[in-house]
């Protein structure tokens, strides 16, 4: 027999308020913990999609805009820029590298990325890491194409597969290119960034892909022999020789004349992205904590109330020997019983969610998330948590300790 | 009174309780106090009956007795040990190792188990036995009960039985002091000649000091020793209150 033991049986006892109790701490428990936990995973799977691209380039809008579809193939890019801009930028004496995107076409729903080889050179996410060939390699033809690992997990595709390109980024498009069939050259190891879920194809794919089925047909059959120049990019991303003249080269690029550019620096895009939704995910975190508190009053109210009827169960215990901090402790462990199961409960609810919706996260919202739920800030997030459940259960406790105090063992209850 | 002064040299190792000038009020500022008691001497391995009328100040004497209580006034000795000497956590302690308490009901925590209810004791009084089980079993087949009730929950069994469970939780530690508080008054009349037999018998083999307090007094032949409590409160010496 410990105090534990008899902290769990007490709380068996009064088995229907404890579970009511229960599912108002494991709510309100899981919903911290997600906001938490998506508000960090967000963070951190949006700060992990781009890394060493120090300059991106496309057609005027907001900053945010080109960040959203460029690297995160959110949205539809508003509007293009000229192949020959991309082909200046890249003879640019103070680039080292320069990666044309084209977007706009879908594939089962997921996005169809025209790029050049140099893509699978340059393009780095999280800490540098480049992009990994599970099988395969880069494409070499117009109608070659390498996939994400999600897009061959999937729709179960191989190498050497034939895929169809549709123009649009519906998941069914109304106007189907049967005839320009795609061949998987490579299929990328898994990044964890919307990578994953994009078919790469050649510049001159794509532009085939918009041709006139005459056209198209001519080309197949191998009746043109001229190349099918790409017109237009949507964006370029650029790595420079070095990082001192990015800001030189920013102001250079927005007062182009041949061509209407804007020029974004992907870390300051990606600050004011989190400066927007900082004032939402501070929102979400004290509504969160002021849930947690409510249901931590509950817990409160609940053991206050059991006390009138546990006055004889203290009495019994001040018999053996009890002392009221033992009676204290008693109460409080009874509160931190309850929280800790609801926080293991509400992380088991949580992993799972996460699970299960783990796919529909990333090719909905971008957001990988790792169901992983053990971070040190959500550890912090926890003990929090048990730092209000002391809190607010020395109430009942005090309550408790003073009850055992005037007990005076008698006769009559 | 001269008496016990000259006899308490040597009474020192021989007494179970020792109390002298006690004065107990429940609100510290009435103006007389609720309880006194001068002088009383009671012997190691005495049992005596204790009886008055109601609200004459039985159950805070025990109250006193268990260290639950201290009083406003005098010395309270235990075993020669002084009570006032020790903080109410040492109380407490010393409660739990060497004093078991019986009341008239809701002796027991009703959702724990008979087991649990007297393992409870023994976790209490730190002593961690490693026999516990088998001293309870022991404990309880003296008291007539049957093994399988270890396992019950304390509500499911009768009053009477529990009262027994509580004897054998009160026991478990091998108290030195036995306080007992009406426990037959809600048994009926077979169940409580039952009762008192066994507690009787089996405070006498282990050779413990008990206070029995009851109004009833057809329970005075269970006992070689009475004291009517209006005697204990009001003499001055501990003697005229014996029968
Ligand atoms: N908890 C309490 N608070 C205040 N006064 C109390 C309390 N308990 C007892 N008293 C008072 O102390 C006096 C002695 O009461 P006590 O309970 O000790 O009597 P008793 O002899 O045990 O009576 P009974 O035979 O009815 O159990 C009574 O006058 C009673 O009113
Ligand atoms: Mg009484």
């Amino acid at each position: 027999m410990t105090l534990f033991s008899l902290a769990w049986h007490s709380l068996g006892s009064r088995r229907k308020s404890v579970v009511l109790t229960f599912f108002s701490l494991l709510i309100s428990i899981s919903v911290l913990l997600s906001v938490e936990h998506l508000r960090l995973q967000a963070k951190e799977s949006f700060n992990r999609t781009v890394s060493g691209v120090d300059i991106i380039v496309g057609a005027p809008s907001g900053q945010l805009n080109l960040l959203l579809y460029s690297v995160f193939r959110m949205g539809t890019p508003t509007n293009s820029i000229k192949y020959s801009s991309y082909q200046t930028l890249k003879n640019h004496s103070l680039v080292e590298w320069a990666v044309p995107i084209s977007l706009g076409d879908s594939h089962h729903g997921f996005r169809v990325l025209g790029t050049s080889q140099e893509y699978f050179q340059y393009f780095k996410y999280a800490d540098k890491k480049g992009l990994v060939f599970e099988q395969g390699q880069a494409f070499t033809g117009m109608f070659d194409t390498v996939i994400g690992s999600d897009v061959a997990k999937q729709l179960g595709y191989k190498l050497g597969d034939k895929i169809v390109i549709a123009h649009g980024i519906a998941a069914t498009s109304f106007t189907h290119h049967d005839n320009a069939p795609f061949t998987i050259t490579g299929i990328l190891k898994p990044t964890g960034t919307p990578v994953d879920k994009t078919v790469h194809t050649s510049l001159a794919g794509i532009e085939a892909v918009h041709l006139s089925p005459r056209q198209l047909r001519n080309i197949l059959e191998g009746n043109t022999k001229e190349e099918i120049a790409p017109r237009q990019v949507t964006a370029v991303m650029l790595g420079l020789k070095s990082r001192l003249a990015t800001f030189k080269l920013q102001r250079d690029i927005n007062n182009t004349n041949s061509d209407k550019l804007m020029a974004i620096l992907p870390g300051v895009a990606m600050t004011e992205l989190w400066q927007l939704m900082g004032t939402v995910e501070n929102l979400l975190r004290v509504i969160g904590f002021l849930v947690l508190i409510s249901s931590l009053f509950g817990l409160s109210t609940m053991l206050l109330a059991s006390m009138d009827q546990r006055k004889g169960e203290i009495a019994v215990l001040r018999i053996l020997g009890a002392g009221p901090r033992v009676i204290f402790s008693l109460v409080l462990l009874e509160a931190l019983i309850l929280v800790l199961l609801a926080i293991a409960a509400a992380s088991g609810l949580i992993s799972l969610t996460l699970y299960l919706s783990g796919d529909w996260l990333a090719s909905h919202y971008g957001l990988f998330l790792s169901g992983h739920l053990f971070s040190t800030d959500i550890m912090l997030a926890m003990l929090v948590i048990l730092g209000a459940t002391i809190a607010t259960a020395i109430v009942p406790a005090i309550e408790a300790y003073k009850s055992a105090l005037h007990t005076v063992l008698s006769s009559k209850l | 009174m001269e008496s016990t002064e000259t006899n308490n040299a040597e009474s020192q190792s021989t007494l179970a309780i020792s109390l002298n000038n006690i004065e107990y009020k429940y609100k510290s500022k009435a103006t007389s106090p609720d309880l006194t008691i001068p002088q009383w001497d009671l012997k190691r391995g005495q049992q005596v009956f204790l009886y008055g009328d109601s609200g004459s100040g039985k159950t805070t004497l025990l109250n006193l007795l268990a260290g639950v209580l201290t009083p406003s006034a005098g010395v309270i000795k235990i075993f020669d040990r002084a009570f006032s000497s020790l903080s109410a956590r040492q109380r407490d302690k010393f409660r739990a190792r060497h004093i078991g308490v019986v009341f008239q009901q809701f002796n027991l925590i009703p959702y724990l188990s008979v087991l649990k209810n007297i393992q409870l004791a023994d976790y209490f009084a730190s002593t961690k036995r490693k026999d516990i089980i088998d001293s309870a079993q022991a404990l309880l087949s003296k008291l007539k009960m049957p093994a399988s009730v270890l396992n019950k929950r304390a509500s499911e069994l009768s009053v009477g039985q529990q009262q027994r469970v509580a004897i054998a939780r009160a026991l478990i530690n091998q108290p030195e002091l036995l306080l007992v508080d009406e426990p037959t008054s809600a048994l009926d009349a077979s169940a409580r000649d039952a009762f008192m037999k066994v507690l009787v018998e089996t405070c006498a083999a282990a050779n413990t000091t008990m206070v029995f307090v009851s109004h009833d007094m057809s329970l005075q032949d269970y006992f070689e020793t009475s004291i009517a409590m209006p005697l204990l409160s009001q003499s001055s010496s501990s003697q005229e209150g014996l029968k």
